[in-house]
């Protein structure tokens, strides 16, 4: 059992102990986990020596699972069972995915969420972006020799809360903690942002395999500043891909394909599309499973030509974006391309044309994210010192309001407000004696409810009748730093308190999640209490340092006989630590948290006070 | 002595509460109180100091949000001074104001039905030109006279323009598309 170690005052129990924290970028196409070694980003291979992990995972009859290269292999084989570009499904219903006619799917829809039958059963995409989440923790861990403390999973800056909330959920599902849901494109400004030393406007141009966003930033003496964001979650460099497939069947006379055949047709596709970054012409060449030949030569022109309406749709969210920013496009003084398909020539040639700059491509386009994520994840896990830090203000990309009369929405939280935000309507009753009162969460830009996306439903109960008019409602939206809303509802009017709490969660019950999680880990092979002892383990030795550093820094908050009773639980956590019991360190941390509650309060408006006290921001310490 | 999260947003940011205000000074103080309290500082310590942290970093935005513009910063004053700058419990307004007001409407509706983008443009411009000048206005009722009354009725102004300024943004975007 480890002793209490007490600094002596004014000294820092320094060296920290490194916590083990990575970034990881949950990719359309590919997948990626990086972390900061000895101050540099780095990503980790597998054993043989890949970073990137293809985002594909294959459920096989035996019970067993593929995910990566072997399943990406066996696709045109086994179709049906092997879930590739699964993002495009996260938190989506079935009516919002593009080209499902030409994908090998047997869909089922469930509210909320489009759900996946395979040989081992109907599965959601969450549970299929979990697996590769996990294959990356595994991966990380072996790597680093110990569990991690948490992750910084990227998501596309234009995802929606049903989006963000599914990655959250597949984190959980995964065995991961999530320090924060990043931004893609703000993980990549910071990578650029600090590789560079950059400061002033920055515009970051990110075409993934299936999303694109446009964020504008402003970078300044370790801020930055996410001034808009624009995009689109469901355009993406699969859709080039698809424009080239379907130009084979039409040169080719193939019509409609069988699921092998369009596997094969769209590998091939997508292999061609790779070539002409590089070279003039492509050739695709295919036998099908008839035995008739496909042979065509595609030319780099040609594909420009074809995909140029693509290229375009890129272009009106760069336009709203920098009109939501205030800026025009000379105003940017550099534009950080992201994603593979940022590679295509006629892009890059697109956002020259546009920005009247050549781009910005001295950095890995397919790394850069998760790049990104591993510095800040390393700044979240509390690895850097205070005042090395960088300061990251995100925005939420899409407006957040509530349904009214006629269809009509009302937007409670403009889109580009700088997170954490908080807002607050207030409705009243419409008819006399009125007792409850349903709210319909959505999200999106336009005016009719029917154009946005639902987010949730729920009832406020419990209001004493009053004449029409008189009862007083007030909603109230928060979203926090991860961009994920919560909204509840309180009637004023009357003293009577009535509230609810809403956390959306798209089709997946809380019960359904704790199902998978049990599945999950028997699946992975893994011993369930063994991992709920070692979860709380690193919980334990982190929230022990966290206080001690604490106690470090500020202990003249705090009177003897608190110190006293702040040591007393954590000598108490520490005896636990190397039992067997996680329900009893659980318990513990708990006790230590509540030990510690009003000096946490005490060292907020401390350091509040030192803001105020008019320093400069880099002289501060906390 | 503890700080209160429900203090004004100039004391919030050290800023004096006038209508006049530093913008580069506002921008700093934003980023030196996020510096402190936004939740990437907390992610690692207790549930407890991050639901602070929370707290007041949304808090923080919001001051920012409302002393940025100039339009909420002026109804934010008036409304610390007690002043109702509501449209809809006020609705009192000079002839002039009311025939300036229809003057400009009939400017940007002509503008947007010919599909004039320069025209509406040129509005655009003459409008921010024009508020530019309430502004000033405001800044001595609210500054110098003290006239809440007198500056209540050119927040309202202020607020037409404002909303006009949109509509013409709005036609600009759907005549681009």
């Amino acid at each position: 059992m480890a002793l209490l170690q007490i600094a002596e005052p004014g000294m820092s129990p320094e060296p920290h102990k490194h916590r083990l924290a990575v970034g990881i970028d949950l990719g359309t196409t590919n997948s990626l986990v990086a972390t900061v070694r000895n101050g540099i980003a780095v990503c980790l291979p597998d054993e043989s020596g890949r970073t990137m992990l293809p985002s594909a995972v294959r459920y096989r009859s035996d019970g067993s699972l593929e995910v990566g290269r072997a399943a990406l292999e066996a696709q045109a084989v086994d179709p049906r069972n092997t879930i590739v570009s699964v993002k495009r499904f996260m938190g989506r219903g079935l009516k919002d995915v593009a080209h499902i006619e030409a994908m090998p799917y047997d869909f089922e829809d469930s509210p909320g969420m489009v759900r996946l039958r395979t040989v081992q059963g109907v599965k959601s995409p969450v549970e299929v972006s979990a697996e590769i989440l996990r294959r990356l923790r595994e991966r990380a861990e072996a790597s680093l020799g110990g569990p991690l403390v948490g992750a910084v999973i990227t998501v596309p800056a234009y995802f929606d809360d049903a989006q963000r909330q599914a990655t959250k959920d597949a984190a959980r599902l995964a065995g991961i903690d999530v320090l924060r849901l990043l931004n893609e494109p703000t993980a990549a400004a910071v990578a650029y942002g600090l590789d560079n030393a950059a400061e002033g406007v920055y515009a970051v141009y990110d075409l993934g395999g299936g999303t694109f966003d446009l964020s504008i930033l402003k970078l300044s003496r370790g801020v930055f500043e996410v001034l808009s964001t624009n995009g689109d979650a469901a355009l993406g460099g699969d859709d080039f891909d698809h424009r080239l497939f379907c130009w084979i069947l039409d040169k080719a006379r193939i019509s409609p394909p069988s699921l092998e055949d369009a596997r094969r047709l769209q590998m091939k596709a997508r292999e061609a599309k790779e070539l002409l970054t590089a070279c003039e012409q492509a050739p695709v060449h295919v036998r099908l499973a008839s035995g008739e030949e496909v042979d065509l030569v595609v030319s780099r022109d040609e594909f420009a030509e074809m995909t140029q309406p693509l290229v375009q749709k890129t272009l009106g969210p760069v336009r709203k974006a920098l009109r939501d920013a205030g800026l025009a496009p000379d105003e940017v003084k550099g534009v950080v391309m992201v994603g593979g398909a940022t590679r295509m020539p006629h892009i890059q040639r697109a956002v020259a044309r546009y920005f009247g700059q050549e781009p910005l491509t001295n950095l890995d386009p397919d790394k850069v994210v998760a790049l990104g994520a591993a510095m800040q994840a390393n700044v979240l896990a509390g690895n850097r010192a205070a005042e090395d830090d960088w300061l990251l203000l995100d925005v939420i990309p899409l407006s957040l309001g509530l349904e009214t009369m006629g269809g009509l929405v009302e937007k409670v939280i403009p889109r580009n407000s700088t997170l954490p935000s908080a807002r607050a309507q207030e409705f009243t009753t419409f008819k006399d004696g009125q007792t409850a009162m349903a709210f319909h969460v959505v999200q999106g830009e336009r005016e009719l409810v029917a154009d946005c996306r639902s987010l949730a439903r729920f009832e406020l109960r419990g209001i004493p009748p009053m004449v029409a008019g008189a009862a007083r409602i007030r909603v109230s939206f928060q979203v926090d730093a991860d961009g994920l809303l919560s909204v509840s509802a309180r009637e004023m009017s009357s003293g009577v308190e009535a509230s609810v709490l809403v956390k959306p969660s798209y089709g997946l019950s809380d019960e359904e999640i704790a199902g998978m999680l049990r599945s999950g880990v028997e699946h992975a092979g893994e011993d369930m209490r063994a991992r709920a002892l070692r979860e709380q383990q690193v919980e334990a030795e982190r929230v022990i340092e966290a206080t001690e550093h604490a106690l470090d820094k500020d202990g003249g908050l705090l009177a003897v006989h608190e110190r006293d009773a702040i040591l007393t639980a954590i000598v108490n956590l520490r005896a636990l630590l190397a039992g067997d019991d996680h329900r009893a360190i659980k318990a513990s941390i708990d006790a230590l948290a509540r030990a510690t509650d009003d000096f946490a309060a005490r060292r907020m408006d401390n350091s509040i006070r030192t803001a105020l006290a008019g320093h400069k921001v880099d002289e501060l310490e906390l | 002595m503890s700080i209160d999260l429900t203090q004004d947003f100039f004391a919030l940011f050290g800023l004096p509460r006038r209508f006049k205000l530093d913008e580069t000074a506002l921008e700093q103080a934003w980023h030196g109180l996020q510096a402190q309290v936004h939740p990437d500082r907390h992610a690692h310590l207790s549930d407890l100091e991050k639901r602070l942290s929370m707290q007041w970093a949304t808090r923080v935005n919001e001051g920012f949000r409302t002393l940025r513009k100039p339009l909420a910063r002026a109804q934010y004053l008036l409304e610390l001074a007690g002043v109702d700058t509501a449209l809809e419990t006020n609705t009192a307004m000079s002839p002039a104001f009311l025939m300036e007001q229809m003057e400009w409407r009939e400017a940007v509706e002509e503008a947007r039905a010919a599909a004039e983008i320069s025209e509406l443009e040129d509005l655009h411009r003459r409008l921010l030109a024009h508020a530019r000048e309430v502004r000033a206005q405001l800044a001595q009722q609210l500054d110098d006279d003290h006239d809440f009354e007198g500056a209540a009725d050119t927040v309202r102004r202020l607020m037409f323009i404002d909303k006009l300024q949109q509509e013409i943004d709005e036609a600009l975007i759907a005549l681009e598309n």
